[in-house]
């Protein structure tokens, strides 16, 4: 018991002091640093990340709906926080809309959510009696009809149409995002270790064992997409802000692909090998490998390093990762206290065997 | 009666383009379809790359017909497509024959990133005109509508190829090999049935029908991009569920349903209902999923539902 006080203050303290690095990066660095544009996408991708490792890793459901969770999400927000003096420039051509009144950023976000997870609910009716590849295909193509019926002209006085969707309050701190992210994952970890998370991980390892257990298989498979969604969509309505600007047709399939590359990198089943993967992954496709798409840092006369180079290099890692690291970084662990704890000993004991020691000498 | 008579003809002379466009889209819908629902009868693998293949299939026609004439481009690509199945399936599917198959499909969108961005790289993103090859993109008056004579031909060459293949898979000892291996693969391999080589022939005889499928698409659609592949590549997907996975007379008739529901929605009510046309094609695989998993031609198996 003490030990576990000990490890939530460690973390407590840890999260203190991420934020108060970026709070003072952000005073420091210029705003508009990739550094931040990088932390803030992260932090989002984070999210999503997550809340499909809840479905796909905790509880088995091979799920591809998670871009059409987060057009809702992205979509209810915008709609509802437009600020009204704004509409009619917004919805130039639909005589500013049929919404003529703003909610609040908090309610935004919340609804959002709890539209997803609305949408979620209905599409999880008949889907969720399909299995593995079925369900992805029947998933995926309920993203893809969402993304159409948000374009339909007739819902234009609410949706905008195929028009884009701006001027909405965004935030402009990168710890925003931290935060909510931060709030929301950390609800997911608290599910994952109630009964709840050990019913969800039961269904996964075994459908029939677990009904033989008495565990209600239609209800929690609902439960865990519900839940899922609800926070996709709340990742869409950080995204939304992010971009300050939305379409839906930036919600692909290929988002999907991106979030479940995210997932399969920090290991299906392990919540902070997800968090981890979404920074890895964010960092080299925006920031780090930007050097590959340069012309400037070519060698001679080779014209290899030019647009799009970077994104061929990261999807070939992407395929070595997936055929020779199948566990990803995390497997199904976690990273926890006890383990970052106890990495000074291993670090240690390394070196010692390196010096050609045995592992008796320096333990002693 | 005649008056009844007269309106039917009028709605078909009305409807006549969109059916035609059907038609010519169910077809190569069906020959892509094959592709998939080969491959998925026996490595129980939605091939996502499929559809990617498919694209490359198309820009290599682009590159190709620029230096070659069109009918030495025409067997290259085809071969080289040949070659690009076979070596995905090769490096990509074979490493992971025994792991989960979950792995296997993360390993398949895997690809069709790769490929995406490999053709984004190598084209710069822009989108890029096919060629023209001759005679099949000659206009042709069908009754009242005109049309391009690759939509005549699409039907028909899909029908020809579908017989021979369907003949191959009854008569040929390769075609038997296929069929047991689909039925039980466990058992097949201890009948001394060559796994890989089964499968190597499966990828062969998919992306070949791709191929073929790629230059009748890209001959009515003209424009190639990175990201063409992936809408005809998912339809082809749900035309081979809604026939019943691992049918090939199911994908086609699947694919010749969607193609033409899909046509009459862009072409009803001076296409007002446009947007829809790619949401009914997922919309109908719901339904069949959740009404009939098989599909119309499927076998009954315990494992889908």
């Amino acid at each position: 018991m003490d030990k576990k006080k000990r490890n939530s203050l460690i973390a407590f303290g840890l999260i203190a002091a991420m934020l108060l690095i970026i709070f003072v990066l952000e005073q420091i660095m210029p705003r508009g640093h990739m550094l931040f544009v990088v932390l803030k996408k992260s932090a989002i991708y984070a999210l999503v990340a997550v809340s499909m490792n809840l479905l796909n890793g905790f509880t088995g459901l091979f799920s591809l709906g998670q871009a059409g969770f987060m057009l809702i999400g992205a979509y209810t927000y915008a709609v509802l926080t437009i600020p009204v003096a704004d509409r009619a420039g917004v919805y130039f051509y639909y005589d500013g809309g049929l919404i003529q009144f703003a909610l609040p950023v908090v309610v935004g976000i919340l609804l959002a959510g709890l539209a997803a997870a609305l949408f979620a609910w209905l599409i999880g009716l008949p889907v969720l009696k399909l299995k593995s590849d079925y369900l992805a295909i029947a998933t995926l193509g309920f993203a893809e009809i969402i993304r159409a019926v948000v374009q339909w002209d007739k819902l234009g006085p609410i949706t905008n149409g195929s028009n884009l969707l701006k001027r909405y309050p965004s935030f402009d701190s990168t710890l925003f995002p931290f935060i909510v992210a931060g709030i929301c994952i950390a609800i997911i970890v608290l599910l994952i270790n109630s009964s709840y998370g050990r019913a969800f991980k039961a269904i996964r390892e075994d459908e029939i064992a677990a009904e033989a257990m008495g565990i209600n298989l239609a209800k929690h498979k609902m439960l865990s997409f519900v839940i899922s969604s609800f926070f996709a969509g709340v990742g869409g309505a950080l995204l939304a802000m992010f971009q300050d600007t939305i379409t839906a047709n930036a919600f692909k399939t290929a988002m999907t692909y991106e979030i479940l590359l995210i997932v399969v990198i920090g290991g299906i089943g392990s919540i902070t090998g997800s968090c981890i993967a979404s920074f890895l992954f964010v960092s080299c496709s925006e920031w780090w490998m930007r050097f590959l798409d340069m012309d400037k840092y070519n060698i001679g006369d080779l014209n290899i390093l030019r647009p799009g180079f970077r994104m061929v290099i990261f999807s070939i890692v992407i395929m070595i990762m997936v055929l020779f690291y199948r566990k990803g970084i995390m497997g199904d662990k976690e990273l926890s206290i006890d383990s970052l704890l106890a990495l000074p000993k291993k670090l240690k004991r390394g070196i010692g065997r390196l010096f050609g020691k045995s592992k008796g000498e320096v333990t002693k | 009666m005649e008056i009844f008579i007269q309106n039917f003809m009028d709605i078909f002379e009305k409807y006549l383009p969109a059916l035609l466009a059907g038609v010519s889209a169910g077809g190569q819908y069906a020959l892509i379809a094959i592709g998939y629902t080969m491959v998925y009868g026996i490595l129980r693998l939605i091939n996502f790359a499929h559809g990617d293949i498919f694209m490359v299939a198309g820009f290599m026609m682009v590159y190709l017909s620029a230096s070659l004439p069109w009918y030495i481009a025409l067997p290259v690509v085809t071969i080289l497509t040949v070659l690009l199945g076979y070596l995905v399936e090769r490096a990509a599917y074979k490493p992971l024959r025994s792991a989960p198959r979950m792995s296997i499909m993360i390993s398949a969108i895997g690809v069709s990133y790769l490929l995406q961005n490999a053709a984004w790289y190598l084209t710069g993103g822009l989108p890029k005109q096919y060629p023209v090859i001759p005679f099949i993109t000659e206009s042709v008056d069908v009754l009242t509508a005109s049309t391009k004579i690759v939509t005549v031909i699409t039907p028909f060459l899909t029908i020809a190829l579908v017989i021979i293949l369907s003949l191959i898979i009854k008569y040929t000892k390769i075609g038997m090999a296929m069929r047991a291996v689909s039925k039980d693969f466990e058992t097949s391999r201890l009948m001394g049935i060559k796994i890989d080589t089964v499968i190597s022939m499966t990828f062969i005889i998919g992306t070949f029908l791709a191929a073929v499928g790629s230059f009748l698409y890209f001959s009515n659609y003209t424009t190639v991009t990175p990201v063409v592949g992936a809408m005809p590549g998912l339809k082809a997907f749900v035309a081979a569920v809604f026939g019943g996975i691992g049918s090939i007379p199911g994908a086609v008739v699947g694919a010749f349903i969607i193609g033409i529901c899909e046509n009459l929605i862009k072409f009803v009510a001076g296409g007002a209902y446009a947007t829809f046309s790619d949401a009914f094609t997922f919309a109908l695989l719901i339904i069949i999923l959740v009404a009939k998993p098989t599909g119309l031609f499927g076998e009954k198996t315990t494992d889908k539902v």
